[in-house]
């Protein structure tokens, strides 16, 4: 390596920092990184901060606000290598949820003087506003392919990231299939693996917080999901939730609304 | 004419802003602006089914998810009627052990430490003084480990459901962690030592205390909701003696009590007015320290934070020895329309949630008040009392201890909804 430590920048825009978080959370790791790296902007950790350009921009959240849209332009402005962080960062994540209602009847649910707010219609993933690397799922993101990415990046290679669905973890571990096995509804066929299959060993279905896998069998899964629903409207808010407004998981909702195979 | 301004502040959850502005010497207008944007929980959850809820709240705050599955959990419990299993009941105070101990062990050493001992980071720390930052990796790392043991990861787990939980945890996993809950046990007791040695700056604040108050135990889960002014009351009835407002610099909902009082949540609040309900070494951590309570100097909920770190320290220890599962982890629910209250104490401070469900368990109403929102206007009060203080001090000195006394709160902006900003102006 170099002499000279690559940089590292950490941003956060609309979530909840769980996946700054996970940086924080590599309590072996984090002191042999800030070795290996330089963190040179990460507000969460430090009170330093050296200005850019920097090496690697890690980007945690979603765009949800006129500002935030200038801010994530200086960002791939300042960095070499941008890395979206987790499903707010590549989905729009939770907040994403008000893409498919009205935001101002929410505003007007939660705030009394809604009029004071700013904020766009919709909250969007960094992809749709400037040009991104790497995109890294999950929510939040699995500290272990954090540390794969920032190391793949420092070695010059590709990191090595999982490209099949949570069944295969399922099996790896040897979990009983919640949906053959107990009727549970479960979309980890349709989810990328990197949780390690929690949900379905802890005996609940996926819900998808990894985002759609590559390949998915929308008419299938969603034939067969909406044959065993607890409650109506079940299937359509499995896919749409966290990872809703991934474009897998929001075109397989909407088909199910259209063709009105559900009443919600 | 004296400007301070730090465009961004650091080693806090969220983004926001503080501004003081200063005529002859004294400050005109204090406010701390939350610019983090707005997310819109309570709309979105509005249609879900109950049993979504506790996965979309958790996604509130990164840093202490548990404290929003749990007040989620006993407000849809509430509604319903339904009362978990004593087992699981252990297992939710386990688990709050867990989020305690991740997030006190982050907040004393990487977020605030740093300004009692001159530096920028944990990492600058650690250059110095390599043995205490690994030291407090290995207790925050204890925390998440039991997180992940019972939640199946520490950032948004997974296991808690209305009901209970979806399956009981490892038994053998659990009680693996031992050997490393007693030496994080001693190293939270060096905690409390440490922390009666920073240079805490001087602040006196009289607050009115509120925190959630159990006979038997140390106020977590249920109880009632106490304040240091006498006023008790339910959880159900919390809404009659706190009230929530929205204003115009902030994109959080800033709170008051029924008097117009600004009131304090959090750590010094639970321990001034929980003292008597610790576990016996945090106890006697507390008696042999000499500190007399009510504290009320808010640099000090460092000292605090440090208490319940032995606390939760030795409360898990106790919960998985004495854990023994049998049966279903979780109790059927019976769908029916209702309403429901559920608090329970982030390490932030007091979390409420009420929610309305119709027949089928489709959220109607949902309500959630986080602990930083109540806290805000009495962050913004400390600043006011801090400027006599301020105005003598080089520039450099008075932006670090207003930014100290922000990020000695503990602040959940995302929670709140969203940083720091801090611009002193003299006119």
């Amino acid at each position: 390596m170099s002499a000279k430590k690559p940089s590292v920048a950490v941003y956060k825009f609309s979530s909840c920092d769980g996946c700054q978080l996970s940086i924080l959370n590599m309590e072996d790791e984090l002191l042999n990184l800030a070795d290996a790296v330089d963190i040179a902007f990460f507000l969460e950790a430090t009170r330093a901060q050296k200005p850019g350009p920097y090496d690697i921009a890690l980007v945690e959240g979603s765009i949800t606000t006129p500002h935030e849209i200038e801010r994530i332009k200086e960002v791939r402005a300042q960095a070499k290598t941008v890395i979206a962080l987790g499903t707010c960062a590549t989905a729009g994540g939770i907040q994403a949820l008000r893409n498919f209602a009205n935001p101002e009847e929410y505003a007007d649910v939660v705030y009394a003087h809604p009029e004071y707010l700013h904020y766009l219609k919709t909250a969007t993933p960094i992809a749709e506003h400037i040009l991104v690397d790497l995109e890294l799922w999950g929510c939040p993101v699995n500290k272990a392919q954090v540390l794969e990415v920032i190391v793949a990046l420092l070695n010059n290679r590709r990191p090595n990231l999982p490209a099949y669905s949570v069944c295969l973890e399922c099996k790896r571990h040897n979990t009983v299939c919640v949906l053959v096995d107990k009727r549970i509804p479960c979309i980890g066929p349709a989810t990328q693996a990197g949780c390690g299959a929690i949900c379905p060993s802890m005996g609940r279905g996926c819900y998808g917080c990894f985002g759609p896998a590559r390949e998915v069998n929308a008419e299938s899964m969603s034939t067969m999901l909406l044959k065993m629903e607890r409650y109506p409207g079940e299937t359509t808010r499995l896919f749409r939730g966290i990872s809703g407004y991934a474009p897998t998981f929001y075109n397989i909702a909407e088909e199910i609304l259209s063709t009105n195979k559900e009443t919600k | 004419m004296k400007t301070i301004e730090v465009p961004a502040l650091a080693r806090v959850e969220g983004e926001g802003g503080l501004y003081i502005g200063l005529e002859n010497g004294k400050a005109v207008e204090i406010r701390l602006d939350i610019y983090e944007p707005p997310r819109f929980f309570e709309g979105f959850l509005r249609d879900r089914f109950l049993q979504e809820v506790p996965d979309i709240t958790a996604r509130i705050c990164g840093i202490c998810p548990v404290a929003y599955q749990m007040s989620a959990a006993y407000a849809l419990e509430n509604a319903l009627g339904v009362k978990i299993v004593p087992q699981a009941r252990a297992v939710r105070r386990l688990m709050y052990c867990g989020e305690f101990i991740e997030s006190h062990a982050l907040h004393i050493y990487m977020l605030q430490a740093p300004d009692l001992l001159g530096k920028e980071s944990a990492l600058e720390l650690a250059v110095d003084a390599p043995e205490v930052v690994k030291n407090a990796l290995r207790l925050k790392k204890i925390g998440n480990e039991l997180l992940k043991t019972i939640g199946g990861r520490s950032v948004h787990p997974v296991n808690v459901c209305v009901g209970g939980f979806y399956s009981w945890p490892d038994s053998k996993s659990l009680k693996d962690l031992l050997p490393d809950f007693e030496w994080g046990l001693n190293a939270a007791l060096d905690t409390v030592k440490l922390a009666l040695t920073l240079p805490y700056p001087d602040l006196e604040i009289d607050y009115e205390f509120v925190a959630l108050h159990h006979p038997d135990e140390y106020g977590v889960i249920e109880g009632e909701v106490w304040s240091s002014n006498g006023r008790k009351l339910s959880i159900a009835e919390y809404e009659t003696g706190y009230i929530e407002e929205h204003v115009k610099h902030s994109n959080a909902l800033h709170s008051h009590t029924v008097d117009h009082n600004t009131y304090l949540v959090g750590p010094l609040a639970r321990l001034n007015l929980n003292h008597e309900q610790l576990m016996p070494n945090a106890k006697k951590a507390l008696a042999e320290s000499g500190i007399q309570l009510p504290l009320k100097n808010p640099y000090k909920s460092l000292f605090a934070r440090a208490i319940e770190l032995v606390h939760f320290y030795e409360e898990a220890i106790q919960l998985i020895q004495e854990y023994k599962p049998s049966g279903p982890a979780h109790v059927e629910l019976k769908l029916k329309a209702g309403e429901g209250a559920g608090a329970t104490e982030a390490p932030r401070g007091l979390l409420y949630h009420r929610y309305k469900i119709d027949a089928n368990g489709m959220i109607q109403f949902a309500k959630i008040t986080p602990p930083t929102a109540q806290n805000l206007p009495r962050i913004e009060a400390d600043l006011f009392a801090l400027v006599p203080q301020l105005i003598s001090m080089p520039e450099a000195e008075a932006t670090l201890t207003a930014e100290h006394l922000v990020r000695s709160y503990d602040p959940c902006i995302s929670c709140a909804t969203h940083f720091l900003k801090l611009k002193v102006e003299e006119k």
